[in-house]
């Protein structure tokens, strides 16, 4: 009892390590995971300062000044039509950018939702669920994505529908997953003890507990997201012009002149493309490192 | 008149109680067997007194006290707390029931959400029942009760990461008392600790218990630490209990084969005693598939014909002393 006390009061002196911080911690220590947070952020910052980062309006055109090469007055140089190609990839990154988390915001919540139902509830309602989930995991991508947007019309907010409820069933799985496994725990027997409500039990018990892996496969999939957003728009298919977007900002290089004489064009936004998918896929690896609890420093 | 101080006597009745689980299995998941986990138990719980139940893994013991708190549905028999049946009851009853008896964990690691503070762990049943309002109150009094189990009252904004066993044993503790309840099944709350740490907890809920008026039915197979704690033992089998009766008595003159065994079996702290261990031949039956008649019969060295045939019932033999043979 007496070597209790003491460590309890040396215990007093450091400050309460939530399970959040903790992890900070942890991920604080991958340098390449840092260094994918701090490039997302500064795209991110971009995305949304662009009017004050540029003298130019997004859509203006300037006949005279078409195809120039980067100088000093367009740092990365024009388009065919004289647009500033800087001032066009950084409102392009608010478009990439916003569907890729949105639509997988959405996504998230839908898996979650429905995971979560399936994973408690179990029996016919799992069952049921479950099967909804492998029929939308079965539909071939790119046909229903072109199909719908050919009826629907090529908006972002079509597309960020389409990403959301094609790409629900993985992480619906995910949750139940955790789910099931974490309602055997006696901590769940201790909430049913004392009377807890079933609400309560999945909100403060059950979710919070499943975010690890939750935050993991959402940051994997904004890079993912943000890939199909710019293979549909390359195709036509995603966000209409003059509306930039990483994506239709490529559709020049299917022109095999431009690909060879005028890189500026196309360069950047590829640039752009791969440099966030990949700091997002690092991101997301050392949110898997440190999030795991076997890792213990 | 008789019938009533009986009633205020006993706490926990338990008559008949069973409790199978189903065994899956084919194509179509159809129910292809059952593990008779509780077979046919009964015995009470008197106010304020501890009731040991002892036993190897596997004989149903947990099922019993989580069956007894309605944390597990039963198969069949009655439960009866302060003489009202705990199964069927309606919602707010049952809400009503679950603030006056409570469950300790064996392990004190899974028993606690890692995403909680101590704060939350302890008092989140009391803001649920409307006990106290968030915030301060609950604060206040989760600090009352953890400083009651030994630990400090800064200790409320940490997580569960952040303490040893014996001290997540202790808010757990702390957890079922919060709501200031009568009755707690303590499901093997010593076995997952060092030693040293379990007398330290066995003496804080045996000081609970005189201080709360609290009563206990403790779930062990640690046969030393039941014989501290417990006023009463009852012995299970393989989903039966085989014999129940006071400490002394069942420690001095057990009178079940299985009892003589197991107690035979407690290690003496002298290597130069020789002791006749009265050893068991072969291994536990599957309790999906029991034995025919006395489900001990298959390794009792007393078997009798009658023995394979009828099942012994669970009888009074002496004043309190209770035990299922037929050769008694």
């Amino acid at each position: 009892m007496i070597s209790e006390n003491k460590q309890n009061k040396m215990a007093m002196e450091t400050t309460v390590i939530s399970p959040a911080k903790l992890m900070w911690n942890r991920l604080k220590r991958n340098k390449l995971a840092m260094i994918g947070f701090i490039i997302i952020i500064i795209m991110s910052l971009a995305a949304i300062f662009a009017p004050y980062l540029t003298p130019y309006e997004r859509d203006a055109v300037d006949l005279l000044n078409s195809n120039a090469k980067p100088n000093t007055e367009h740092l990365l140089g024009t388009d065919a039509l004289g647009r500033d190609m800087l001032t066009r990839l950084l409102y392009g990154a608010r478009i990439s950018l916003t569907v890729g988390f949105v639509a997988t915001g959405l996504r998230v919540v839908i898996g979650i939702i429905l995971g979560g139902i399936a994973g408690y509830y179990g029996g016919k309602i799992d069952g049921l669920i479950m099967r909804i989930a492998d029929v939308f995991a079965c539909l071939p991508f790119l046909p229903i994505a072109i199909t719908f947007v050919a009826i629907m019309g090529p908006s972002i907010y079509n597309m960020m529908f389409v990403l959301a409820i094609l790409g629900w069933p993985g992480l619906a799985r995910i949750v139940r997953a955790e789910i099931l496994s974490l309602r055997e725990r006696e901590f769940m027997e201790a909430a049913t003890a004392l009377g807890i409500s079933d609400f309560r039990k999945i909100v403060a018990h059950l979710l919070p507990n499943t975010m690890a892996s939750v935050i993991v496969s959402a940051t994997i999939g904004i890079a993912g997201a943000i890939l199909t957003e710019s293979a549909l728009s390359f195709l036509g298919l995603g966000v209409a012009p003059p509306t930039p977007s990483w994506g239709n900002m490529l559709t020049d290089a299917q022109n095999q002149y431009v690909l060879k004489n005028r890189w500026w064009q196309w360069m950047p936004p590829g640039f752009a493309i791969f440099v966030t998918v990949m700091s997002l896929n690092l991101l997301g690896d050392g949110l898997r490192d440190a999030l795991d609890p076997r890792l213990k420093q | 008149m008789v019938e009533q101080i009986k009633e205020d006597m006993n706490l926990v009745v338990v008559k008949n109680l069973k409790k199978y689980f189903p065994i899956k299995g084919g194509f179509l998941k159809k129910t292809i067997g059952h593990v008779k986990a509780v077979e046919d138990i009964s015995f009470t719980i008197r106010r304020g007194e501890t009731l040991g139940i002892v036993g190897e893994s596997g004989c149903g013991k947990s099922t019993t006290g989580r069956t007894i708190l309605n944390l597990l549905n039963k198969t069949d028999g009655e439960v009866y707390y302060k003489g009202k049946e705990i199964f069927n009851l309606p919602k707010e009853e049952l809400s009503r029931l679950r603030t006056e008896m409570q469950i300790i964990f064996q392990d004190p690691y899974s028993s606690l959400n890692p995403r909680l503070t101590v704060s939350q762990i302890v008092g989140e049943a009391l803001v649920q029942h409307r006990l106290a309002k968030k915030g301060k109150d609950v604060n206040n009094k989760v600090s009352d009760i953890i400083e009651r189990c030994g630990l400090a009252p800064y200790h409320i904004r940490r997580y569960p990461h952040e303490f040893s066993g014996g001290q997540r044993q202790r808010i757990g503790i702390a957890r079922a008392l919060a709501l200031k309840p009568e009755f707690i099944v303590c499901d093997e709350p010593v076995s997952a600790l060092d030693v040293s740490i379990q007398s330290q907890v066995i003496n804080l809920l045996m000081d609970l218990q005189e201080e709360m008026e609290l009563t206990y039915l403790f779930i062990s197979h640690d046969l030393s630490v039941v014989k501290h704690i417990s006023d009463r033992i009852g012995v299970m089998y393989l989903g039966s209990l085989v014999e129940l009766s006071p400490k002394e008595e069942l420690y001095n003159s057990p009178l079940h084969p299985y009892t003589k065994a197991l107690l035979s079996a407690i290690p003496v702290p002298d290597p130069t005693l020789k002791k006749d261990r009265i050893i068991l031949k072969g291994d536990i039956p599957s309790p999906s598939n029991p034995p025919s008649g006395c489900r001990f019969h298959t390794r009792c060295p007393y078997v009798m014909k009658k023995c394979k045939v009828e099942m012994p019932e669970f009888r009074e033999v002496d004043t309190d002393h209770f035990i299922a043979c037929h050769l008694i």
